[in-house]
Protein backbone atom coordinates (compact mmCIF):
# COMPACT_ATOMS: atom_id res chain seq x y z
CA UNK A 1 0.00 0.00 0.00
CA UNK A 2 1.74 3.46 -1.30
CA UNK A 3 0.84 6.96 -0.06
CA UNK A 4 -0.63 8.51 -3.41
CA UNK A 5 0.71 11.40 -3.79
CA UNK A 6 -1.92 12.58 -6.74
CA UNK A 7 -5.01 15.04 -5.45
CA UNK A 8 -7.51 12.69 -4.16
CA UNK A 9 -10.28 13.78 -6.31
CA UNK A 10 -7.92 12.86 -9.67
CA UNK A 11 -7.08 9.99 -8.04
CA UNK A 12 -10.79 8.73 -7.48
CA UNK A 13 -11.64 10.26 -11.13
CA UNK A 14 -8.92 8.09 -12.68
CA UNK A 15 -9.56 4.85 -10.95
CA UNK A 16 -13.02 5.35 -11.77
CA UNK A 17 -13.04 5.44 -15.41
CA UNK A 18 -10.33 2.54 -15.15
CA UNK A 19 -13.27 0.09 -13.56
CA UNK A 20 -15.57 0.61 -16.63
CA UNK A 21 -12.72 0.65 -18.94
CA UNK A 22 -11.59 -2.62 -17.23
CA UNK A 23 -14.99 -4.00 -17.73
CA UNK A 24 -15.66 -3.29 -21.12
CA UNK A 25 -12.20 -4.10 -21.88
CA UNK A 26 -12.98 -7.35 -20.40
CA UNK A 27 -16.01 -7.82 -22.78
CA UNK A 28 -14.33 -6.97 -25.85
CA UNK A 29 -11.29 -9.61 -24.98
CA UNK A 30 -14.35 -12.09 -24.01
CA UNK A 31 -15.94 -11.15 -27.93
CA UNK A 32 -12.40 -11.25 -29.29
CA UNK A 33 -11.60 -14.33 -27.45
CA UNK A 34 -14.70 -16.97 -28.68
CA UNK A 35 -14.51 -15.74 -32.22
CA UNK A 36 -11.25 -16.74 -32.26
CA UNK A 37 -11.77 -19.98 -30.84
CA UNK A 38 -14.40 -20.82 -32.62
CA UNK A 39 -12.14 -20.27 -36.05
CA UNK A 40 -9.62 -22.45 -34.46
CA UNK A 41 -11.83 -25.00 -32.99
CA UNK A 42 -14.25 -25.70 -35.97
CA UNK A 43 -11.70 -27.63 -37.97
CA UNK A 44 -10.75 -29.44 -35.20
CA UNK A 45 -14.36 -30.66 -34.50
CA UNK A 46 -15.47 -31.15 -38.18
CA UNK A 47 -12.43 -32.99 -38.96
CA UNK A 48 -13.15 -35.72 -35.82
CA UNK A 49 -16.72 -35.89 -36.62
CA UNK A 50 -16.21 -37.04 -40.31
CA UNK A 51 -13.44 -39.16 -38.28
CA UNK A 52 -16.42 -40.81 -36.57
CA UNK A 53 -18.52 -41.42 -39.54
CA UNK A 54 -16.35 -44.01 -41.51
CA UNK A 55 -19.31 -46.55 -40.56
CA UNK A 56 -22.21 -46.25 -42.30
CA UNK A 57 -25.23 -45.06 -39.79
CA UNK A 58 -23.52 -44.98 -36.46
CA UNK A 59 -20.69 -43.12 -34.51
CA UNK A 60 -17.46 -44.82 -34.24
CA UNK A 61 -13.58 -45.80 -34.67
CA UNK A 62 -13.75 -47.24 -37.75
CA UNK A 63 -11.89 -44.90 -39.50
CA UNK A 64 -8.67 -45.66 -37.16
CA UNK A 65 -9.28 -48.86 -37.14
CA UNK A 66 -8.77 -48.52 -40.95
CA UNK A 67 -5.67 -46.35 -40.95
CA UNK A 68 -3.84 -48.14 -38.23
CA UNK A 69 -4.41 -51.40 -40.20
CA UNK A 70 -3.03 -49.79 -43.81
CA UNK A 71 -0.26 -51.58 -45.09
CA UNK A 72 1.43 -48.40 -45.22
CA UNK A 73 0.55 -46.48 -42.45
CA UNK A 74 2.67 -48.32 -39.82
CA UNK A 75 5.90 -48.80 -41.67
CA UNK A 76 6.00 -44.99 -42.62
CA UNK A 77 4.92 -44.06 -38.87
CA UNK A 78 7.96 -46.29 -37.86
CA UNK A 79 10.05 -45.01 -40.28
CA UNK A 80 9.62 -41.13 -39.05
CA UNK A 81 9.77 -42.05 -35.65
CA UNK A 82 13.41 -43.47 -36.33
CA UNK A 83 14.23 -40.54 -38.54
CA UNK A 84 13.27 -37.90 -35.69
CA UNK A 85 15.15 -39.65 -33.11
CA UNK A 86 18.42 -40.15 -34.93
CA UNK A 87 18.01 -36.38 -36.10
CA UNK A 88 17.63 -35.40 -32.56
CA UNK A 89 20.56 -37.01 -30.96
CA UNK A 90 22.47 -35.44 -33.55
CA UNK A 91 21.24 -32.41 -33.30
CA UNK A 92 21.84 -32.87 -29.68
CA UNK A 93 25.26 -33.93 -29.86
CA UNK A 94 26.59 -31.12 -32.29
CA UNK A 95 24.54 -28.59 -30.44
CA UNK A 96 25.18 -28.94 -27.21
CA UNK A 97 28.94 -28.26 -27.18
CA UNK A 98 28.56 -25.78 -29.52
CA UNK A 99 25.83 -23.79 -27.22
CA UNK A 100 28.25 -24.48 -24.05
CA UNK A 101 31.73 -23.24 -26.06
CA UNK A 102 30.07 -20.30 -27.46
CA UNK A 103 28.99 -19.14 -24.08
CA UNK A 104 32.17 -20.17 -22.46
CA UNK A 105 34.90 -20.20 -24.61
CA UNK A 106 34.49 -18.71 -27.38
CA UNK A 107 31.73 -15.70 -26.86
CA UNK A 108 33.22 -13.91 -30.22
CA UNK A 109 31.93 -16.39 -32.24
CA UNK A 110 28.32 -16.51 -31.11
CA UNK A 111 27.34 -13.66 -33.90
CA UNK A 112 27.85 -16.70 -36.56
CA UNK A 113 26.89 -19.06 -34.36
CA UNK A 114 23.24 -17.18 -34.04
CA UNK A 115 23.49 -16.00 -38.34
CA UNK A 116 23.92 -19.66 -39.03
CA UNK A 117 21.11 -21.04 -36.45
CA UNK A 118 18.64 -18.72 -38.43
CA UNK A 119 19.52 -20.45 -41.85
CA UNK A 120 17.00 -22.79 -42.07
CA UNK A 121 14.34 -19.85 -41.46
CA UNK A 122 15.82 -17.82 -44.20
CA UNK A 123 16.17 -21.09 -46.59
CA UNK A 124 12.25 -22.60 -47.55
CA UNK A 125 12.34 -26.28 -47.35
CA UNK A 126 11.41 -26.35 -51.28
CA UNK A 127 14.26 -24.31 -52.10
CA UNK A 128 16.78 -26.57 -49.81
CA UNK A 129 15.35 -29.82 -51.53
CA UNK A 130 15.80 -28.13 -54.75
CA UNK A 131 19.78 -27.06 -53.70
CA UNK A 132 20.63 -30.83 -52.09
CA UNK A 133 19.37 -32.31 -54.55
CA UNK A 134 21.77 -30.14 -57.05
CA UNK A 135 24.35 -30.92 -54.33
CA UNK A 136 23.98 -34.46 -53.56
CA UNK A 137 22.89 -36.06 -56.84
CA UNK A 138 25.96 -36.43 -58.69
CA UNK A 139 29.87 -37.38 -57.35
CA UNK A 140 31.88 -37.19 -55.54
CA UNK A 141 28.72 -36.31 -53.30
CA UNK A 142 26.25 -38.75 -54.61
CA UNK A 143 23.50 -39.78 -51.84
CA UNK A 144 20.35 -39.53 -53.62
CA UNK A 145 20.81 -42.51 -55.70
CA UNK A 146 19.61 -45.14 -53.05
CA UNK A 147 16.43 -45.03 -50.64
CA UNK A 148 19.10 -45.34 -47.77
CA UNK A 149 21.69 -42.99 -48.96
CA UNK A 150 19.16 -40.32 -49.46
CA UNK A 151 17.17 -41.48 -45.68
CA UNK A 152 20.97 -40.17 -44.90
CA UNK A 153 20.47 -37.37 -46.46
CA UNK A 154 17.00 -36.49 -45.15
CA UNK A 155 18.08 -37.57 -41.06
CA UNK A 156 21.42 -35.14 -41.59
CA UNK A 157 19.19 -32.04 -43.27
CA UNK A 158 16.22 -32.67 -40.12
CA UNK A 159 19.16 -32.87 -38.12
CA UNK A 160 19.91 -29.33 -39.21
CA UNK A 161 16.77 -27.92 -39.85
CA UNK A 162 16.34 -28.19 -35.84
CA UNK A 163 19.45 -25.91 -34.96
CA UNK A 164 17.25 -23.13 -34.77
CA UNK A 165 15.27 -24.82 -32.07
CA UNK A 166 17.48 -26.97 -30.03
CA UNK A 167 20.51 -24.13 -30.19
CA UNK A 168 18.09 -21.05 -28.62
CA UNK A 169 16.53 -24.21 -26.49
CA UNK A 170 19.92 -25.03 -25.14
CA UNK A 171 20.84 -21.09 -25.06
CA UNK A 172 18.56 -20.07 -22.93
CA UNK A 173 19.03 -23.24 -20.52
CA UNK A 174 22.68 -22.00 -20.56
CA UNK A 175 21.70 -18.79 -19.46
CA UNK A 176 19.30 -19.54 -16.58
CA UNK A 177 22.29 -21.30 -14.92
CA UNK A 178 25.28 -19.51 -14.93
CA UNK A 179 27.84 -21.86 -16.94
CA UNK A 180 31.28 -19.93 -15.95
CA UNK A 181 30.16 -19.88 -12.16
CA UNK A 182 29.53 -23.87 -12.52
CA UNK A 183 32.13 -24.89 -14.44
CA UNK A 184 34.81 -22.87 -12.15
CA UNK A 185 33.38 -24.28 -8.83
CA UNK A 186 33.48 -27.94 -10.76
CA UNK A 187 36.85 -26.85 -11.57
CA UNK A 188 38.42 -26.14 -8.08
CA UNK A 189 36.77 -29.00 -6.78
CA UNK A 190 39.21 -31.13 -8.72
CA UNK A 191 36.61 -32.10 -11.72
CA UNK A 192 37.73 -32.80 -15.03
CA UNK A 193 36.31 -32.18 -17.93
CA UNK A 194 33.70 -35.13 -18.80
CA UNK A 195 32.45 -35.07 -14.84
CA UNK A 196 31.59 -31.25 -15.68
CA UNK A 197 30.07 -31.89 -18.67
CA UNK A 198 27.94 -35.10 -17.76
CA UNK A 199 27.48 -34.36 -13.72
CA UNK A 200 27.20 -30.49 -13.80
CA UNK A 201 25.86 -29.01 -17.15
CA UNK A 202 23.75 -31.35 -18.55
CA UNK A 203 21.79 -32.38 -15.19
CA UNK A 204 21.00 -28.59 -15.10
CA UNK A 205 19.99 -28.77 -18.99
CA UNK A 206 17.31 -31.23 -18.87
CA UNK A 207 14.79 -29.02 -18.53
CA UNK A 208 15.88 -27.75 -22.40
CA UNK A 209 17.33 -30.37 -23.84
CA UNK A 210 13.68 -32.15 -23.64
CA UNK A 211 12.14 -29.56 -24.70
CA UNK A 212 14.51 -29.02 -27.80
CA UNK A 213 14.39 -32.67 -28.39
CA UNK A 214 10.11 -32.65 -28.40
CA UNK A 215 9.99 -29.66 -30.57
CA UNK A 216 11.90 -30.73 -32.96
CA UNK A 217 10.04 -34.09 -32.72
CA UNK A 218 6.88 -31.92 -33.43
CA UNK A 219 8.46 -30.67 -36.76
CA UNK A 220 10.11 -33.56 -38.07
CA UNK A 221 7.94 -36.50 -37.23
CA UNK A 222 5.01 -35.42 -40.07
CA UNK A 223 7.48 -33.49 -42.78
CA UNK A 224 6.34 -33.24 -46.13
CA UNK A 225 8.48 -31.33 -48.57
CA UNK A 226 12.14 -32.28 -48.31
CA UNK A 227 11.11 -36.08 -47.95
CA UNK A 228 8.83 -35.69 -50.89
CA UNK A 229 11.87 -34.66 -52.88
CA UNK A 230 14.03 -37.38 -51.21
CA UNK A 231 11.11 -39.93 -52.88
CA UNK A 232 10.83 -41.25 -49.06
CA UNK A 233 8.22 -43.06 -47.64
CA UNK A 234 7.82 -41.06 -44.53
CA UNK A 235 4.80 -40.29 -42.61
CA UNK A 236 4.37 -36.66 -44.79
CA UNK A 237 4.14 -38.16 -48.23
CA UNK A 238 1.65 -41.00 -46.69
CA UNK A 239 -0.32 -38.54 -45.37
CA UNK A 240 -0.43 -36.53 -48.61
CA UNK A 241 -0.80 -39.88 -50.52
CA UNK A 242 -3.92 -41.08 -48.24
CA UNK A 243 -5.67 -37.46 -48.37
CA UNK A 244 -5.73 -38.11 -52.12
CA UNK A 245 -7.05 -41.50 -52.00
CA UNK A 246 -9.33 -42.10 -49.37
CA UNK A 247 -12.39 -40.53 -47.68
CA UNK A 248 -12.25 -41.11 -43.98
CA UNK A 249 -8.91 -42.29 -43.05
CA UNK A 250 -7.60 -38.80 -43.45
CA UNK A 251 -9.60 -37.16 -40.92
CA UNK A 252 -8.42 -39.94 -38.31
CA UNK A 253 -4.92 -39.74 -39.32
CA UNK A 254 -5.22 -35.57 -38.71
CA UNK A 255 -6.47 -36.42 -35.34
CA UNK A 256 -3.99 -38.27 -34.54
CA UNK A 257 -1.42 -35.94 -35.87
CA UNK A 258 -2.66 -32.95 -33.75
CA UNK A 259 -2.46 -35.44 -31.24
CA UNK A 260 1.12 -36.04 -31.70
CA UNK A 261 1.73 -32.33 -32.25
CA UNK A 262 -0.43 -31.65 -28.51
CA UNK A 263 1.50 -34.22 -26.70
CA UNK A 264 4.65 -32.53 -27.70
CA UNK A 265 4.07 -29.16 -26.79
CA UNK A 266 2.09 -29.93 -23.69
CA UNK A 267 5.15 -32.03 -21.97
CA UNK A 268 7.51 -28.59 -23.42
CA UNK A 269 4.94 -26.51 -21.70
CA UNK A 270 4.82 -29.00 -18.37
CA UNK A 271 8.26 -29.24 -17.75
CA UNK A 272 9.48 -25.39 -18.60
CA UNK A 273 6.79 -23.88 -17.15
CA UNK A 274 7.37 -19.72 -17.16
CA UNK A 275 9.78 -20.52 -19.72
CA UNK A 276 8.78 -18.89 -23.43
CA UNK A 277 7.12 -21.12 -25.81
CA UNK A 278 7.71 -22.57 -29.23
CA UNK A 279 7.96 -21.08 -32.30
CA UNK A 280 7.36 -23.17 -34.89
CA UNK A 281 8.24 -23.03 -38.94
CA UNK A 282 8.03 -25.75 -41.42
CA UNK A 283 4.92 -25.22 -42.99
CA UNK B 1 48.47 -4.78 2.67
CA UNK B 2 47.89 -8.64 3.18
CA UNK B 3 44.24 -8.15 2.27
CA UNK B 4 44.77 -6.29 -0.95
CA UNK B 5 47.79 -8.50 -1.80
CA UNK B 6 45.66 -11.24 -1.58
CA UNK B 7 43.03 -10.31 -3.23
CA UNK B 8 45.63 -8.91 -5.84
CA UNK B 9 46.29 -12.23 -6.23
CA UNK B 10 43.38 -13.89 -7.79
CA UNK B 11 42.36 -11.16 -10.32
CA UNK B 12 46.16 -11.65 -11.66
CA UNK B 13 45.67 -15.48 -11.62
CA UNK B 14 42.25 -14.91 -13.27
CA UNK B 15 43.86 -12.33 -16.37
CA UNK B 16 46.73 -14.41 -17.32
CA UNK B 17 43.90 -17.24 -17.79
CA UNK B 18 41.99 -14.83 -19.32
CA UNK B 19 45.27 -13.62 -21.64
CA UNK B 20 45.96 -17.13 -22.67
CA UNK B 21 42.71 -17.80 -24.37
CA UNK B 22 42.40 -15.65 -27.68
CA UNK B 23 45.91 -15.70 -28.05
CA UNK B 24 46.66 -19.72 -27.40
CA UNK B 25 43.48 -21.43 -27.20
CA UNK B 26 44.15 -25.28 -27.71
CA UNK B 27 42.82 -26.96 -30.67
CA UNK B 28 40.09 -28.92 -28.60
CA UNK B 29 38.38 -26.00 -27.67
CA UNK B 30 38.04 -25.66 -31.41
CA UNK B 31 36.41 -29.08 -31.65
CA UNK B 32 33.61 -28.73 -29.83
CA UNK B 33 32.26 -26.14 -32.45
CA UNK B 34 33.48 -27.52 -35.58
CA UNK B 35 30.92 -30.50 -36.08
CA UNK B 36 28.66 -27.31 -36.01
CA UNK B 37 30.45 -25.76 -38.37
CA UNK B 38 31.06 -29.18 -40.94
CA UNK B 39 28.03 -29.90 -40.40
CA UNK B 40 25.89 -26.68 -41.32
CA UNK B 41 28.74 -26.65 -44.62
CA UNK B 42 26.98 -29.61 -45.51
CA UNK B 43 23.77 -29.36 -45.20
CA UNK B 44 22.52 -25.64 -45.55
CA UNK B 45 25.18 -23.50 -46.48
CA UNK B 46 26.71 -26.10 -49.16
CA UNK B 47 23.65 -26.80 -50.88
CA UNK B 48 22.87 -22.42 -50.70
CA UNK B 49 26.00 -21.34 -52.27
CA UNK B 50 26.05 -24.36 -55.04
CA UNK B 51 22.15 -23.33 -55.80
CA UNK B 52 23.26 -19.37 -56.26
CA UNK B 53 26.72 -20.31 -58.47
CA UNK B 54 24.18 -22.40 -60.61
CA UNK B 55 21.16 -19.97 -60.34
CA UNK B 56 24.21 -17.39 -62.48
CA UNK B 57 25.59 -19.95 -64.87
CA UNK B 58 24.17 -19.33 -68.46
CA UNK B 59 23.59 -22.21 -70.71
CA UNK B 60 26.76 -22.61 -72.02
CA UNK B 61 28.24 -22.82 -68.43
CA UNK B 62 29.75 -18.88 -68.69
CA UNK B 63 28.84 -16.40 -65.65
CA UNK B 64 25.75 -13.94 -65.93
CA UNK B 65 22.62 -12.47 -65.12
CA UNK B 66 20.71 -13.87 -67.80
CA UNK B 67 18.68 -16.29 -65.49
CA UNK B 68 17.73 -13.74 -63.47
CA UNK B 69 16.50 -11.08 -66.13
CA UNK B 70 14.39 -14.59 -67.22
CA UNK B 71 12.63 -13.82 -64.11
CA UNK B 72 9.60 -11.37 -65.76
CA UNK B 73 8.46 -14.68 -67.29
CA UNK B 74 4.58 -14.16 -66.75
CA UNK B 75 4.38 -17.45 -65.00
CA UNK B 76 7.32 -16.98 -62.25
CA UNK B 77 5.76 -13.20 -62.52
CA UNK B 78 2.34 -14.54 -61.16
CA UNK B 79 3.89 -17.74 -59.11
CA UNK B 80 5.42 -14.36 -57.03
CA UNK B 81 2.83 -12.14 -56.92
CA UNK B 82 0.11 -14.57 -55.92
CA UNK B 83 2.92 -15.82 -53.36
CA UNK B 84 3.65 -12.31 -52.16
CA UNK B 85 -0.09 -11.51 -52.03
CA UNK B 86 -1.40 -14.40 -49.93
CA UNK B 87 1.77 -13.90 -47.77
CA UNK B 88 0.94 -9.76 -46.98
CA UNK B 89 -2.53 -10.59 -46.38
CA UNK B 90 -2.07 -13.60 -44.03
CA UNK B 91 0.86 -11.56 -42.25
CA UNK B 92 -1.67 -8.27 -42.17
CA UNK B 93 -4.19 -10.32 -40.78
CA UNK B 94 -2.85 -12.76 -38.55
CA UNK B 95 -0.70 -10.04 -37.01
CA UNK B 96 -4.02 -7.98 -36.74
CA UNK B 97 -5.91 -10.82 -35.03
CA UNK B 98 -3.26 -12.34 -33.24
CA UNK B 99 -2.46 -8.68 -31.67
CA UNK B 100 -6.06 -8.85 -30.57
CA UNK B 101 -5.98 -12.33 -29.47
CA UNK B 102 -2.44 -11.65 -26.93
CA UNK B 103 -4.28 -8.29 -25.83
CA UNK B 104 -7.39 -10.20 -24.72
CA UNK B 105 -5.23 -12.82 -22.88
CA UNK B 106 -3.10 -10.01 -21.21
CA UNK B 107 -4.24 -6.46 -20.72
CA UNK B 108 -7.85 -7.49 -21.81
CA UNK B 109 -8.38 -9.22 -18.15
CA UNK B 110 -9.16 -12.68 -19.11
CA UNK B 111 -8.83 -15.26 -16.35
CA UNK B 112 -5.46 -16.44 -15.99
CA UNK B 113 -6.18 -20.00 -17.43
CA UNK B 114 -7.27 -18.30 -20.60
CA UNK B 115 -3.70 -17.56 -21.03
CA UNK B 116 -1.65 -20.29 -20.47
CA UNK B 117 -4.29 -22.36 -22.79
CA UNK B 118 -3.77 -19.97 -25.63
CA UNK B 119 0.16 -19.98 -25.27
CA UNK B 120 -0.16 -23.97 -25.21
CA UNK B 121 -2.87 -23.79 -27.93
CA UNK B 122 -0.56 -21.37 -29.99
CA UNK B 123 2.42 -23.78 -29.49
CA UNK B 124 0.61 -26.73 -31.25
CA UNK B 125 -0.55 -24.70 -33.74
CA UNK B 126 1.74 -22.65 -34.57
CA UNK B 127 3.52 -26.64 -35.50
CA UNK B 128 0.05 -28.05 -36.83
CA UNK B 129 1.07 -26.75 -40.20
CA UNK B 130 1.19 -29.06 -43.81
CA UNK B 131 -0.72 -31.82 -44.60
CA UNK B 132 -3.07 -32.64 -41.26
CA UNK B 133 -4.26 -28.80 -41.29
CA UNK B 134 -4.57 -29.39 -45.41
CA UNK B 135 -7.15 -32.27 -44.05
CA UNK B 136 -8.59 -30.46 -41.96
CA UNK B 137 -9.85 -27.74 -44.22
CA UNK B 138 -11.01 -30.21 -46.40
CA UNK B 139 -12.88 -31.75 -43.60
CA UNK B 140 -14.33 -27.98 -43.08
CA UNK B 141 -14.60 -26.04 -45.69
CA UNK B 142 -13.76 -28.99 -48.93
CA UNK B 143 -16.70 -29.46 -51.33
CA UNK B 144 -18.20 -31.73 -48.54
CA UNK B 145 -17.06 -30.38 -45.58
CA UNK B 146 -19.05 -30.00 -42.10
CA UNK B 147 -19.26 -26.38 -42.15
CA UNK B 148 -20.14 -26.30 -46.28
CA UNK B 149 -23.00 -28.51 -45.62
CA UNK B 150 -24.28 -26.68 -42.60
CA UNK B 151 -23.90 -23.97 -45.04
CA UNK B 152 -26.47 -26.13 -46.89
CA UNK B 153 -28.88 -26.50 -44.30
CA UNK B 154 -29.64 -23.09 -43.95
CA UNK B 155 -29.68 -22.38 -47.49
CA UNK B 156 -26.72 -21.36 -49.04
CA UNK B 157 -24.79 -22.61 -51.12
CA UNK B 158 -21.17 -21.88 -50.38
CA UNK B 159 -19.43 -22.76 -53.66
CA UNK B 160 -22.13 -21.52 -55.66
CA UNK B 161 -21.08 -18.72 -54.36
CA UNK B 162 -17.60 -18.19 -55.93
CA UNK B 163 -15.96 -19.49 -52.61
CA UNK B 164 -13.41 -21.87 -52.82
CA UNK B 165 -11.10 -23.52 -50.39
CA UNK B 166 -8.97 -24.38 -53.38
CA UNK B 167 -8.35 -20.26 -54.14
CA UNK B 168 -6.74 -17.56 -52.94
CA UNK B 169 -9.31 -16.78 -50.14
CA UNK B 170 -9.08 -20.60 -49.08
CA UNK B 171 -5.15 -20.48 -48.75
CA UNK B 172 -5.02 -17.41 -46.90
CA UNK B 173 -8.33 -19.08 -44.32
CA UNK B 174 -5.81 -21.82 -44.17
CA UNK B 175 -2.94 -20.14 -43.40
CA UNK B 176 -4.17 -17.85 -40.83
CA UNK B 177 -4.57 -20.97 -38.87
CA UNK B 178 -0.53 -21.32 -38.35
CA UNK B 179 0.09 -17.46 -38.44
CA UNK B 180 -2.63 -15.99 -36.24
CA UNK B 181 -0.89 -18.42 -33.19
CA UNK B 182 2.96 -17.37 -34.43
CA UNK B 183 1.66 -13.81 -33.76
CA UNK B 184 0.50 -14.34 -30.08
CA UNK B 185 3.43 -16.18 -29.37
CA UNK B 186 5.71 -13.56 -30.14
CA UNK B 187 3.75 -10.71 -29.55
CA UNK B 188 2.90 -11.68 -25.56
CA UNK B 189 5.89 -11.09 -24.08
CA UNK B 190 6.23 -7.32 -25.44
CA UNK B 191 2.75 -6.53 -24.78
CA UNK B 192 3.92 -8.20 -21.30
CA UNK B 193 6.81 -5.29 -21.52
CA UNK B 194 4.31 -2.67 -21.59
CA UNK B 195 5.07 -1.32 -18.23
CA UNK B 196 1.88 -0.34 -15.50
CA UNK B 197 3.54 2.63 -14.83
CA UNK B 198 3.37 4.20 -18.08
CA UNK B 199 -0.74 3.58 -17.70
CA UNK B 200 -1.00 4.93 -14.74
CA UNK B 201 1.46 8.30 -15.34
CA UNK B 202 -0.45 8.81 -18.11
CA UNK B 203 -3.85 8.56 -16.68
CA UNK B 204 -2.83 10.59 -13.80
CA UNK B 205 -1.77 13.10 -16.83
CA UNK B 206 -5.54 12.95 -17.53
CA UNK B 207 -4.76 10.97 -20.61
CA UNK B 208 -7.68 8.78 -22.08
CA UNK B 209 -7.50 5.41 -23.20
CA UNK B 210 -7.18 5.97 -27.00
CA UNK B 211 -4.59 8.98 -25.90
CA UNK B 212 -2.48 6.62 -23.81
CA UNK B 213 -2.98 3.90 -26.76
CA UNK B 214 -2.08 6.01 -29.44
CA UNK B 215 1.15 7.73 -27.26
CA UNK B 216 2.45 5.57 -25.05
CA UNK B 217 1.83 2.18 -26.01
CA UNK B 218 1.24 1.54 -29.79
CA UNK B 219 4.54 3.55 -30.48
CA UNK B 220 6.29 1.19 -27.97
CA UNK B 221 5.08 -1.75 -29.42
CA UNK B 222 4.89 -0.78 -33.20
CA UNK B 223 8.70 -2.34 -33.97
CA UNK B 224 7.50 -5.34 -32.58
CA UNK B 225 4.12 -5.65 -34.13
CA UNK B 226 5.77 -4.76 -37.47
CA UNK B 227 8.36 -6.70 -37.25
CA UNK B 228 6.48 -9.86 -36.21
CA UNK B 229 4.32 -9.38 -39.36
CA UNK B 230 7.51 -9.59 -41.32
CA UNK B 231 7.92 -12.56 -39.86
CA UNK B 232 4.83 -14.10 -40.45
CA UNK B 233 5.29 -12.83 -43.78
CA UNK B 234 8.19 -15.08 -44.35
CA UNK B 235 6.77 -17.48 -42.07
CA UNK B 236 4.07 -18.04 -45.23
CA UNK B 237 6.64 -16.88 -48.15
CA UNK B 238 8.13 -19.74 -47.65
CA UNK B 239 5.43 -22.16 -46.70
CA UNK B 240 5.11 -25.53 -48.97
CA UNK B 241 3.55 -28.43 -47.04
CA UNK B 242 0.58 -27.20 -46.51
CA UNK B 243 0.12 -25.43 -50.06
CA UNK B 244 0.92 -28.78 -51.80
CA UNK B 245 -1.03 -31.26 -49.76
CA UNK B 246 -4.67 -28.99 -50.41
CA UNK B 247 -3.77 -28.04 -54.15
CA UNK B 248 -1.99 -31.20 -54.93
CA UNK B 249 1.06 -28.57 -55.92
CA UNK B 250 -0.94 -27.12 -58.83
CA UNK B 251 -1.40 -23.95 -57.74
CA UNK B 252 0.80 -21.12 -58.96
CA UNK B 253 2.61 -20.18 -55.88
CA UNK B 254 6.66 -19.55 -55.69
CA UNK B 255 7.25 -22.57 -53.69
CA UNK B 256 4.93 -24.67 -55.26
CA UNK B 257 6.51 -23.91 -59.21
CA UNK B 258 10.08 -24.45 -57.54
CA UNK B 259 8.02 -28.06 -56.71
CA UNK B 260 7.15 -28.59 -59.97
CA UNK B 261 10.17 -27.32 -61.43
CA UNK B 262 12.27 -29.82 -59.03
CA UNK B 263 10.01 -32.92 -60.32
CA UNK B 264 9.18 -31.87 -64.11
CA UNK B 265 11.19 -28.86 -65.12
CA UNK B 266 7.94 -26.71 -65.83
CA UNK B 267 10.08 -23.58 -66.43
CA UNK B 268 11.97 -25.82 -69.32
CA UNK B 269 14.95 -24.23 -67.90
CA UNK B 270 16.52 -25.33 -64.97
CA UNK B 271 18.79 -21.95 -64.99
CA UNK B 272 15.72 -20.22 -64.36
CA UNK B 273 14.41 -22.36 -61.83
CA UNK B 274 17.54 -22.12 -59.69
CA UNK B 275 17.19 -18.12 -60.02
CA UNK B 276 13.27 -18.29 -59.03
CA UNK B 277 15.00 -20.10 -55.68
CA UNK B 278 17.23 -17.69 -55.33
CA UNK B 279 14.81 -15.13 -55.36
CA UNK B 280 12.81 -16.40 -52.48
CA UNK B 281 15.68 -17.12 -50.31
CA UNK B 282 16.49 -13.29 -51.01
CA UNK B 283 13.19 -12.08 -50.32
CA UNK B 284 13.38 -14.72 -46.71
CA UNK B 285 16.64 -13.42 -45.85
CA UNK B 286 15.51 -9.29 -46.43
CA UNK B 287 12.37 -10.38 -44.62
CA UNK B 288 14.23 -11.97 -41.56
CA UNK B 289 16.86 -9.35 -41.10
CA UNK B 290 14.53 -6.27 -41.19
CA UNK B 291 12.81 -8.54 -38.16
CA UNK B 292 15.53 -9.11 -36.51
CA UNK B 293 16.57 -5.54 -36.94
CA UNK B 294 13.14 -3.97 -35.34
CA UNK B 295 13.00 -6.80 -32.65
CA UNK B 296 16.57 -5.89 -31.43
CA UNK B 297 15.12 -2.19 -31.73
CA UNK B 298 12.21 -3.09 -29.58
CA UNK B 299 14.49 -4.74 -26.73
CA UNK B 300 15.13 -1.48 -25.73
CA UNK B 301 12.28 -0.38 -24.31
CA UNK B 302 10.66 -3.77 -23.49
CA UNK B 303 12.94 -5.26 -21.26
Amino acid sequence: MTVSTAPVPVAANASGTTQTTTRRNRLWALVIYILTALYFLLPLAATFYWSLRAERGTLGFEAYRRLFEDANFLPSFSQSIVNAIIAIVISLVIIVPTAYWVTLRLPKLRPVVEFITLLPFVIPAVVLSLALIILYSRPPLLLTRTYESSRVLLVCVYAALSFPYMFRAVDNGLRAMDVRALTEAAQSLGAGWPTILFRVIFPNLRVALISGALLTFAIVIGELTIALFMAQRTLGPYMANLTRSKVYEPSAMAIVAFAITWAAMGIIQLIGRGQQGSIGGGH
Amino acid sequence: MKATLQSDVQPTNLTVRGAKRPSRLPIWHWLGVLPFFIFSALFLIGPTLVLAYRSLEDPDGGLSFVNYLQLTNPTVINAYSLSIRVSLTTAILGGLIGFLVAWAVSIGGLPRPFRSLTTTFSGVASNFAGVPLAAAFIFTLGRVGVVTALFELLGVDLYGTGFSLYSYTGLVLVYLYFQIPLMVLVILPALDGLKREWREAAENLGATPVQYWLHVALPVLIPSILGTMILLFGNAFGAHATAYALTGGLFNLATLLIGQQISGDVLHNPGLGFAVAMGMVIIMGVSITIYSILQRRSERWLR
